[in-house]
């Protein structure tokens, strides 16, 4: 097979930051290629340079055996190089045939052809066997036809290499298959894929080689059948990882029963969530497992008083309290870290540092600045505790990678010492070793004492995590597990509904 | 690493023009001591430019929590009134000032509940009081131009302390105050938080939509303390012409330092320099003899070249020449 992307020696550099050092990677046509690393391993880097987002510093970029620069993402798309991000960039209120020729719909004279712009919209979404009204607002699609109509665009520009990044991460198992078969489909079309995931599953499942970059190096290139799953997931940590690594040793045992710090007693709002009863005990890890769409999320923001409960009552120790904020929540020692990373968490053109201290500082209020030292040592001790990889604590977080962007995130929540945390999927999107790091952080606080609320959609690492596990399913609560009961097939019985003895 | 500091390139701009100044009009820099007193073009730019310095002030923090406030010319036009009914009715300096002040303030508070209680676009909001506001101000005046006369009222506009004029030392008094209070208390990192990212900020536990209405307040309170800087600078209320287009140089002097219009970061020193930037643009235009039909051109040039010089793309483009440069 002929080699059709070739990077030699690329590098790139960001203020404060080598983000890519010398690193090759090829593509041919005809086969899907993962790309995998932690974050800041410099997998976005290599996509943003490859799509023209971040012109490379060093290094030469061949495509179909030309020399090309591409300075802009359109320059990429011209030559046949189309990317599909993890947040689909499309239109919301534009027709799924508007989206899909957007910037390149068939016209003249300042005129649009909308014949011709359903005729190649209903082609593109045919090529996917994906059937739907070309018609239909984007808004109204389910997330994992939206990423369908996303390839779709991308496939209309007569693309010869498709990049997926991170395509799965709002897909159920379902959609995941619908697309892998997509995926195969273009593969025999002679498309070349690159596939950016962090579920080795899928890796496995349905890619041909792979390419691991760690700290901005090449790690290496492998054909994925030639590398077992322990020798893939070592080479992304830059260690020989043991199966021990990620078994829980003991499975943690419930503390002994005390009086529950939080309880929550008929806690529900139409529409997002019927009413709910939960208690979280002092060093406990609670689990609120689900599908997507479950109800999961809206719990925890009713419990974080971001919306208002029209049903129920919450105590604390005993005594009842109104959550009619997020401040409130906070100022009685509870903690909520959000899904939504970008839009719920960080504060972007921030430093570290302030982001770090802010939740800290509403506690204590506008008038009861922390000093300047004692800013610095709250930083030194996080950034060290936590191993966030940052130039210093005055840099921007946006220029943070995901993974550590999320532990400043987790610092700034536990710099005001909380009673109670919600931790809403706190690995989603991040890579194996921050997510092994941030699982050792959860055993800490609940060795330190802490009432976990932990929610994840990866059913493992519920199991591994929690002691006991809530399950939610089409947004009420439908059974509650612990001890011996909780495996990971309980629990997707539970959560798929199928739990008929 | 620390990003560079945004009052170079105004800084840089003030400097240009006070230099072209000096080579065309040897006289500009020529500062006189009469009568103990400072006299001089650039004492003149102080005094003249401490008004729209103050109203960038408040300007400052509504636009950095994202928002913008375009009310602040008719509520210094309320004020003004305010102070020439009120003195004329032979009330004393004391309350004059305070309600005058306390007017600011109140429409501040309406600014702040319409755009933080009730969710209205800063733009929208602050339009309703921006056209509404003069006609109150007419209604306070009876629609007529009343002339001040009270020597103690005078004084806050022209007049001189320890032999420098008393307008511009009580801005920058403020100034410092304002500075101190915001970055020594987490006032400044509260309202710098909310206008990067206002859902992150609540969500971190900030009263997000009572630091939104502070600003507004105090921006409310800045633009009635300059109504009365500029009542007392002409010795008469006028609602008609009173501040007008100050939220304009307002806006301008805050985004040219350094202040991005999407809201976060503010530099409160970048904006005393762009006020001060724009007040000289005006001075010298008014020596030149530039007819004023005119003299938003230039005015809107200067603009377009320093936000030019602070754009991330412009920046990257003089580096990348830079490195050329090197190279060869």
């Amino acid at each position: 097979m002929a080699d059709l992307l070739e990077l030699r020696g690329i590098g790139k550099r960001f203020p404060g930051v080598v983000a890519l050092q010398g690193v090759d990677f090829t593509v041919r046509a005809g086969e899907i290629h993962a790309l995998l690393g932690e974050n800041g391993a410099g997998k976005s880097t290599l996509i943003k340079v490859l799509t023209g987002v971040h012109p490379a510093d060093a290094g030469e970029i061949r495509f179909g055996g030309q020399l090309i620069r591409p300075g802009a993402p359109k320059d990429a798309e011209r030559l046949g190089i189309s990317t599909v991000y993890q947040e689909v960039n499309l239109v919301p209120s534009l027709s799924i045939a508007e989206n899909i020729t957007l910037g390149r719909q068939p016209g003249r004279g300042g005129f649009l052809n909308w014949r011709a712009i359903r005729r190649r919209a209903r082609a593109a979404l045919a090529r996917l066997e994906v059937d739907c009204d070309v018609d239909a607002e984007l808004g109204s699609l389910s997330v994992a036809l939206q990423q369908m109509v996303a390839i779709a665009r991308a496939l209309d520009t007569s693309a010869r290499l498709l990049v997926l990044d991170e395509p799965t991460a709002s897909l159920d198992e379902k959609e995941v298959a619908e697309l892998f078969t997509i995926m195969r489909k273009l593969r025999a079309d002679g498309l070349g894929i690159v596939f950016v995931t962090h579920f080795l599953d899928q890796v496995y499942a349905v890619t041909d080689r792979l390419t691991i970059l760690r700290n901005g190096q090449l790690v290496g290139e492998y054909a994925t059948a030639d590398l077992t799953r322990l020798a893939l997931v070592g080479k992304m940590l830059g260690r020989e990882v043991s199966a021990a690594d990620f078994s829980p040793g003991v499975v943690a045992a419930r503390p002994d029963q005390t009086a529950p710090i939080l309880t929550a007693s008929k806690l529900g709002r139409s529409g997002a969530i019927a009413p709910v009863d939960l208690a979280m005990h002092a060093g406990e890890v609670t689990g609120l497992g689900g599908l997507l769409g479950s109800g999961r999320t809206e719990t925890a923001r009713l419990l974080f008083g971001i919306d208002a409960a029209d049903s129920g009552r919450i105590e604390i120790k005993g005594a009842p309290v109104a959550i009619d904020s997020p401040r409130d929540a906070v100022r009685l020692g509870l903690a909520f870290c959000s899904e939504d990373r970008k839009a719920e968490g960080i504060l972007p053109n921030l430093s570290v540092r302030e982001n770090l201290i802010v939740a800290l500082q509403g506690k204590r209020g506008a008038l009861r600045a922390l000093s300047r030292a004692e800013q610095a040592q709250l930083c030194d001790h996080y950034i060290k505790a936590l191993r966030i990889k940052t130039a210093d604590a005055e840099t921007p977080i946006k220029n943070l990678s995901g993974g550590n962007q999320q532990k400043v995130l987790l610092a700034r929540w536990l710099a005001t010492r909380p009673a109670v945390i919600i931790l809403d999927e706190p690995t989603r999107g991040i890579d194996i070793g921050a997510k092994q790091e941030i699982e050792q952080l959860i055993a800490k606080l609940r060795a330190d004492g802490l009432a976990v609320l932990f929610i994840s959609s990866e059913i493992d690492e519920v199991v591994r995590n929690c002691s006991r596990v809530l399950v939610l399913r089409e947004r009420r609560l439908t059974g509650e597990v612990a001890g011996a009961g909780l495996s990971s097939e309980n629990l997707m019985h539970l959560m798929a509904g199928t739990h008929e003895n | 690493m620390k990003t560079k500091s945004p009052v170079i390139w105004p800084l840089a701009g003030l400097g240009a023009l006070v230099l072209l100044n000096a080579v065309f009009n040897p006289g500009f820099l020529h500062i006189t001591l009469l009568d103990g007193h400072l006299y001089g073009v650039p004492v003149d730019i102080l005094t003249q430019g401490s008004r729209t310095m103050l109203v960038a002030l408040g300007m400052t923090l509504v636009i950095a929590t994202a928002g913008v406030d375009l009310s602040v010319g008719s509520v210094v036009a309320i004020a003004g009134a305010v102070c020439a009914v009120l003195l004329q009715d032979g009330h004393g300096l004391a309350t004059t000032l305070a309600a005058a002040i306390g007017a600011g303030l109140l429409a501040g508070l309406a600014n702040g509940l319409l755009v933080a209680r009730f969710g209205v676009q800063p733009i929208v909001a602050t339009l309703i009081l921006m056209v509404a506001g003069r006609g109150v101000a007419q209604l306070i005046v009876d629609g007529q131009v009343i002339i001040i006369k009270s020597a103690a009222f005078d004084y806050l506009a022209n007049g001189f302390l320890l032999g420098l004029p008393f307008a511009p030392l009580l801005v920058v008094a403020l100034y410092a105050v304002a500075h101190f209070t915001l970055r020594r208390t987490a006032l400044g990192l509260f309202i710098e938080a909310v206008g990067d990212n206002e859902t992150a900020s609540r969500f971190a536990g900030l009263a997000a939509a009572r630091i939104k209405a502070f600003a507004y307040v105090f921006c409310g309170a800045c633009a009635g303390l300059a109504g009365v800087l500029a009542a007392a600078n002409i010795r008469a209320a006028d609602a008609y012409r009173a501040g007008e287009n100050m939220e304009l140089d307002a806006i301008f002097a805050v985004v040219v330092g350094g202040t991005a219009l999407s809201g976060g970061r503010f530099s409160i020193l970048g904006t005393a320099v762009g006020a001060l930037l724009i007040q000289t643009l005006t001075t010298t235009m008014y020596n030149l003899g530039v007819p004023p039909a005119i003299a938003p051109v230039p005015k809107a040039l200067l603009i377009i070249g320093v936000s030019l010089l602070q754009s991330e793309k412009v920046g990257r483009w003089l580096g990348g020449l830079g490195r050329k440069k090197e190279a060869t």
